[in-house]
């Protein structure tokens, strides 16, 4: 009866899993190695490659920054409106990304964005690519560090201060050593969303080629001529870099 | 000395009104209660992690009302322990004497010190993970006395253990309280405890505190 009901939830995963394995191979047959090659060589797709494994490491950091103060503010304090808050904080969740976008590029057409444009410029630049990353990653992260908190003790936190802490100090030396694997968590959805994001990068940083250009850009942009296998020799680069670093942030997280 | 006068304290649902208690100098004093009586809330209020609606909180002789909990000069130990979950036992007693910046030689020694006293000089290098319950409770208690506190208040602290475990932890809370001559306010809805403890037994009930010494 009870190994039924393991091998019932073993299949359901192993059917997901499958099914998704079956898309990238499927994908996988409408490129050649040699299509492959060409696109890892070609210097558009090694910029667009560089540039998005930059961009997304840096809305990452950017993000988990947001998100641990926010995080735990949300997390261990209760205040007038707090319902309200937290349902704001999940807007850019629930938004369609490209209204995100079009947001951003309003923003910055005010007389305040114009303002900000004038000291360091940002619409249609890397700048650009990054905010629209970091708009939608950090309710991700904000989401993951508020249920990180919630699971931590805030006990420990009351101690740290009776022995002599600053209610900073307890932080610090207290609760971030022990959300450490939570802020791994949260930086890995952040850099998951940001390789993703395509919809608020192409209307507030556009489209250009060795500049603004991040992986989904570049599918986007061989799709659009036509370039069926380059698109999706591209695609399944960023499977492969998803993956790869995924992993990568994972392990270092579980070592932490 | 203990001393609070008049604490009130007002929750959505929960009142506690004009509460007083005094703990003489060296005393050890229990103050027993049902679940959901306040004591806990009472202890918070004397750490300093509440703040009451009025009343004051006297320390020896001073006023303790609106200091920060870490100026108060007193150790706290709450009912699981609430151990630092990524520090060693060493890190953990030694944690109050880090903030004070004292030496490390100085930290080392008094660690040292206490961990002899409370029987748990084999664990130092040891996480939280894997420690049992009353080692946990030795480890929260030497953490409290690091900085060599005035008043010690014990939230529960046997409370999730076996009675030969209780046994050995309440001879170490009777050989501690005498040989660091220290104020003791220890939490706790057990008989037992209160009577193999508490030379001063107080009962909170109704919202108020009286002496059920005698």
């Amino acid at each position: 009866m009870n190994k039924s009901f393991w091998i019932v939830l073993a299949l359901i995963c192993a059917a997901y899993l499958a099914f998704w394995g079956a898309l990238v191979v499927t994908t996988a047959t409408f490129t050649t190695p040699l299509e492959m090659w060409k696109v890892l060589v070609s210097r558009e797709i090694q910029y667009s490659t560089v540039l998005s494994l930059i961009t997304c490491t840096v809305s990452a950091l950017l993000s988990v920054i947001i998100a641990v103060p926010i995080g735990y503010l949300m997390s261990r304090r209760r205040f007038p409106g707090h319902a309200l808050v937290d349902a704001a904080l999940d807007i850019p969740i629930v938004l369609p990304p490209m209204v995100v976008g079009i947001c951003l590029l309003m923003f910055f057409q005010t007389k305040f964005g114009q303002g900000i444009e004038s000291v360091v410029p940002v619409t249609y630049t890397v700048g650009a690519v990054v905010l629209a990353q970091v708009v939608i990653a950090a309710a991700f992260a904000i989401r993951t560090m508020r249920g990180v908190f919630d699971h931590l003790a805030s006990r420990p936190e009351d101690v740290a201060m009776t022995l002599g802490c600053t209610r900073w100090q307890a932080v610090w030396h207290v609760t971030l050593p022990s959300a450490r694997r939570g802020m791994f968590a949260a930086g890995s959805i952040a850099w998951a969303r940001s390789l993703g994001e395509f919809g608020p990068v192409l209307v507030f940083a556009g489209a250009t080629r060795m500049k603004t250009e991040v992986l989904p850009t570049s599918v986007f942009l061989a799709w659009s001529a036509g370039e069926l296998q380059q698109g999706v020799a591209v695609s399944l680069l960023m499977i492969a870099i998803s993956m790869i670093v995924l992993m990568a942030i994972r392990m270092t997280g579980e070592r932490a | 000395m203990i001393r609070i006068e008049n604490i009130t304290w007002h929750a959505p649902a929960f009142r506690m009104e004009n509460v007083s208690i005094n703990v003489p100098s060296g005393k050890y004093a229990v103050l027993m209660g049902k679940t959901g009586a306040g004591k806990t809330t009472l202890l918070e209020i004397i750490c300093g992690l509440r703040r009451p609606q009025s009343g004051r909180v006297l320390l020896g002789d001073r006023d303790v009302t609106f200091d920060a909990p870490g100026v108060r000069g007193l150790g706290y130990v709450p009912q699981d322990g609430a151990l630092f979950p990524t520090m060693t036992v060493r890190g953990q007693i030694g944690f109050a004497l880090r903030m004070k910046q004292l030496p490390a030689d100085e930290i080392h020694t008094r660690v040292q010190q206490l961990a002899d006293e409370t029987g748990i000089a084999h664990l130092l290098d040891r996480k939280p993970q894997g420690l049992s319950g009353g080692e946990r409770q030795r480890v929260a208690l030497a953490r409290a006395l690091a900085a060599k506190p005035s008043v010690l208040l014990l939230d529960e602290p046997l409370s999730f253990l076996d009675e030969d475990t209780q046994d050995g932890l309440i001879s170490l809370l009777q050989r501690t309280q005498r040989e660091h001559q220290i104020t003791v306010l220890h939490v706790t809805h057990s008989k037992r405890e209160a009577e193999a403890l508490g030379e001063i037994r107080l009962l909170l009930e109704g919202g108020s505190v009286r002496d059920v010494s005698c």
